[in-house]
């Protein structure tokens, strides 16, 4: 099981800091999570990026997430 | 793709990387060869013209273009209704290149004319008649926010918010950042200071306008030429407004004339391409200087009220801010990244930042170096220097104090890992600018920034000729010195010469899909995969040397530009160089190419610390910056001349957004500086050498450590300058951009409350 942390506005959709999901990559994480938390659906539908132990992925999808990592949900960070 | 295990960036011995050698580009910029969007030509090409509306917000009851199609002459004239109304997400985009049922800002485009010449176009354009039903207008984002402001969306219901609210309003959506409880943390706090901050809408300003050369074949397919910072991204996008299949459209990028996240959207070349195809004929669109102003995106406005407390001992125990910014008439002004930047330089136990996105009768915002976060770390690192004066304590030990680090939680979210914040802290304290002397009227500022820096989607492909030179096919266009990088790297992994590296960006039909050159990322993602590249090409050449002894390929091993036998069991075989191979390559099996496509993730966060000494004039207000340096973490520098480029670059657009440059709109909504007489950036005469200090934090999720260079320098002038004119004003200026007349505002005011007291 993974642990996901939320802030914010994650956390106001989903109505907690922290969830959890049975996942070893992002796709499953983010598929189950929207699964899970229909109001999340919305956001994970516009983009997001997901960091595992502090590193950012906003693309690779089948990134593994390894067991006991610090995985957060962030908005889909775009640059200039 | 971590860090390589063989490669320590601090002692490893690189034989390029890390060197100065000539830019590939250079002689073709200087001697007026390179091409430029405006540069392409195609026999029996049209000039196309867009008609723009003079209101900042109207709807649109007909449009009438009988006459100027029978002005001889004119070959085709499109509105809206010759773009395919598709997919929700390229709603906005379609509205903001062809206003739809409304004109939402002053110089929303309406019509567009290709025409035989320019003055057949312009006249054109003339007899095009428009009904307009004018609307009321707003364009501060406060007042858009207050309920009965002019409403721009009918359907715009504010997202993230719970309960939803009921009724439309131009507030597009709320988002918040932050973990503890600030409210906690300024209990504990021995001073708390709150200030409320607005900065002015800016533009990019980059030299090159926007221009492009459609051409549209009876046969449905279509070639464009364009300026950009992403030509896949315009390919897309131009054929799912266009209605056509994505294999139908090649698109070659020009060499670009700036872009600073200004050209990683649309404006012109859908248009362009529906005029082609209308005509049929090549139709060639050059924005004026006055439509980049009135038509292409500047950045954001915004509004904040920052609060943060700190005990005497320099502790922040609470931060929270809020923060308005108003992106043009679409959603999507980064109030987002700059929510989250706001206060990622520090380690902090209760943290809050909020944003609202919010709409008004202004041109769609576009991306500006690290969207959203100069203006943020304006309010932000203020405050901090008035808590520093407050406290008694040197502002960089006040930041040392609180500065994020290796495991921090960062305030907006997940923990940091490998970072260079305190190295650059110590660095500035160590530089001799530092404890420099100042003279009369001038004063000190110093302030941090932080950007996130992305990878994204990336392909490369590496051949190597005949005469074992290589050529390098990358798809990102190079807007910052890349193609000199990359000849760079891939030669350091090859161990060839330099010149004998040759890099091209490819058009969109040569290479797999590659995201735009933005967010930090070229040096990063295209260095990335050209290293892979360039190991996959080392691998095939030495199957070839392999093959040639009649050895296991893995009893080959690549040094120094030659396949060798592993080992003396291997066999006794005199080196094979990159050459050698390449020039039996047609008997041997073939062409050699490397090539890699990869989801480049991974890229480091960077942090910089700016040092700006400013003059004050006190009879007219007027503020020269004296000197300037910037202390930033490239992770590893590929080519240092080209980051200390990026650093002084960002500093200057940093002057300039702190002093001078601002979006000044009329109380009838039109723009009334649309000209760089009037939006004054920064020149050579007004500025002193920019001094640069590259520190180098190797990033672990790139395999030479390299983190994105090019946005974090733009993050800590605004405030840097700003705390150095309140030094020297000795009165706390909180607006943007600090001009003459505000700058003397603020001294006067201070100078009555003075005679008040």
């Amino acid at each position: 099981m993974v642990q996901v942390k939320l802030s914010g506005s994650f956390k106001q959709a989903a109505g907690r800091a922290e969830v959890e999901v049975e996942a070893a990559n992002i796709h499953q994480l983010l598929t189950r999570l929207g699964q899970d938390h229909p109001k999340l659906k919305p956001m994970l539908d516009r983009g997001v990026a997901v960091a595992i132990d502090g590193q950012i992925y906003r693309d690779d999808q089948f990134r593994p997430i390894p067991a006991g990592s610090e995985v957060f949900l962030l908005p889909r960070l775009a640059g200039g | 793709m971590p860090l390589d295990s063989n490669i320590d960036p601090a002692t490893h011995k690189f034989n390029l990387v890390g060197t100065r050698p000539l830019r590939p580009d250079g002689v073709d910029k200087v001697t007026g060869r390179a091409k430029f969007g405006a540069d392409a030509n195609a026999p029996g090409m049209l000039v196309g013209k867009i008609l723009r509306s003079p209101h900042p917000h109207a709807r649109i009851r007909s449009i009438n273009t009988a006459k100027a199609a029978k002005l001889p002459g004119v070959k085709a004239i499109v509105t809206a209704a010759d773009f395919k109304e598709g997919k929700r997400a390229l709603r906005d985009v379609l509205c903001n290149v062809m206003a739809r049922g409304k004109a939402l800002y002053d110089g929303h485009a309406v019509a567009a004319v290709a025409a035989t010449s320019a003055s057949v176009a312009r006249k054109a354009l003339k007899l095009i008649q428009v009904d307009y039903e004018i609307l009321p207008h707003v364009t501060d984002v406060d007042e858009a926010m207050k309920p009965g402001a002019p409403l721009l969306h009918d359907d715009m219901i504010t997202a993230h918010v719970d309960p939803a609210p009921k009724k439309p309003s131009n507030v597009a959506a709320r988002c918040e950042f932050g973990h503890g409880d600030p409210e906690v943390g300024f209990k504990q706090a021995d001073v708390v200071i709150e200030r409320s901050f607005r900065t002015e809408a800016t533009h990019q300003g980059y030299i090159e306008p926007h221009a492009c050369l459609a051409s549209m074949g009876m046969d449905g397919q279509g070639e464009l030429w364009v300026c950009t910072q992403g030509h896949y991204m315009v390919r897309n996008t131009c054929a799912a407004l266009l209605g056509m299949d994505v294999s139908k459209l090649r698109v070659t990028a020009s060499e670009i004339g700036g872009g600073f996240g200004g050209k990683t959207t649309v404006f012109i070349e859908p248009v362009a391409l529906a005029l082609s195809r209308k005509a049929g004929k090549p139709v060639k669109i050059v924005m004026s200087r006055e439509e980049v102003f009135r038509a292409s995106g500047p950045t954001s406005s915004s509004s904040m009220d920052v609060k943060i407390g700190v005990t005497k001992a320099g502790r922040i125990t609470g931060a929270l801010a809020e923060i308005r910014m108003q992106g043009g008439a679409f959603a999507g002004a980064p109030v987002e990244l700059g929510a989250m930047s706001a206060f990622a330089c520090y380690d902090l136990e209760h943290v809050k930042s909020v944003g609202w996105d919010v709409v008004t009768n202004r041109p769609k915002q576009a991306a500006y170096r690290a969207p959203g976060a100069p203006m943020v770390a304006f309010a932000v690192e203020s405050v901090l220097d008035e808590l520093a004066r407050k406290i008694g304590m040197d502002p960089i030990e006040l930041r040392l104090k609180n500065a994020a680090k290796e495991g921090t939680q960062s305030s907006y979210g997940p923990k940091y890992n490998r970072i260079g914040l305190r190295q650059c802290l110590e660095a500035t304290r160590n530089h001799p600018h530092y404890t420099a002397p100042l003279g009369p009227n001038e004063g000190r500022g110093v302030a941090a920034g932080f950007w996130f820096n992305f990878g994204g989607q990336t392909c490369v492909s590496l051949n190597i000729n005949i005469d074992g030179t290589v050529a390098l096919a990358v798809g990102t266009p190079d807007i910052g010195g890349s193609r000199a990088s990359m000849c760079m790297i891939a030669a350091e992994e090859l161990g060839i010469p330099y010149d004998k590296v040759r890099a091209i960006v490819a058009d969109t039909s040569s290479l797999g899909y590659n995201d735009i050159s933005e967010g930090s990322r070229v040096t990063f993602s295209t260095g990335l995969a050209t290293i892979q590249a360039a190991r996959d090409a080392i691998g095939k050449l030495c199957a070839r040397a392999a093959k040639t002894w009649g050895i296991s390929p893995e009893a080959v091993v690549w040094e120094n530009g030659h396949a060798k036998p592993s080992s003396p069991n291997a066999g006794d075989f005199a080196p094979l160089s990159l050459a050698d191979i390449a020039k039996k390559a047609g008997n041997t099996g073939g062409p050699i190419a490397g090539h890699f496509e990869v989801n480049a993730d991974g890229a480091g966060v960077s942090f910089a610390i700016h040092l700006a000494d400013a003059a004050v004039d006190p009879e007219t207000g007027r503020v020269q910056i004296k000197r300037y340096t910037v202390i930033q973490d490239a992770g590893k520098a590929v080519h240092p001349s080209y980051v200390e480029g990026q650093f002084q670059g960002g500093a200057v657009q940093g002057i300039g957004w702190a002093l001078n440059e601002e979006y000044v709109y009329g109380k009838d909504g039109r723009l009334q500086n649309a000209g760089f007489l009037d939006y004054r950036i920064p020149v050579a005469s007004d500025l002193p050498m920019i001094d640069t200090v590259i520190v180098e934090v190797p990033n672990p999720g790139h395999p030479y450590g390299v983190r994105g260079v090019g946005e974090t320098s733009i993050v800590p002038p605004l405030a840097a300058i700003a705390n150095a004119v309140s030094a020297a004003a000795d009165v706390r200026l909180t607006e943007l951009p600090m001009s003459p007349p505000r700058v003397l505002k603020a001294i006067d005011g201070k100078a009555a409350g003075k005679a008040r007291r």
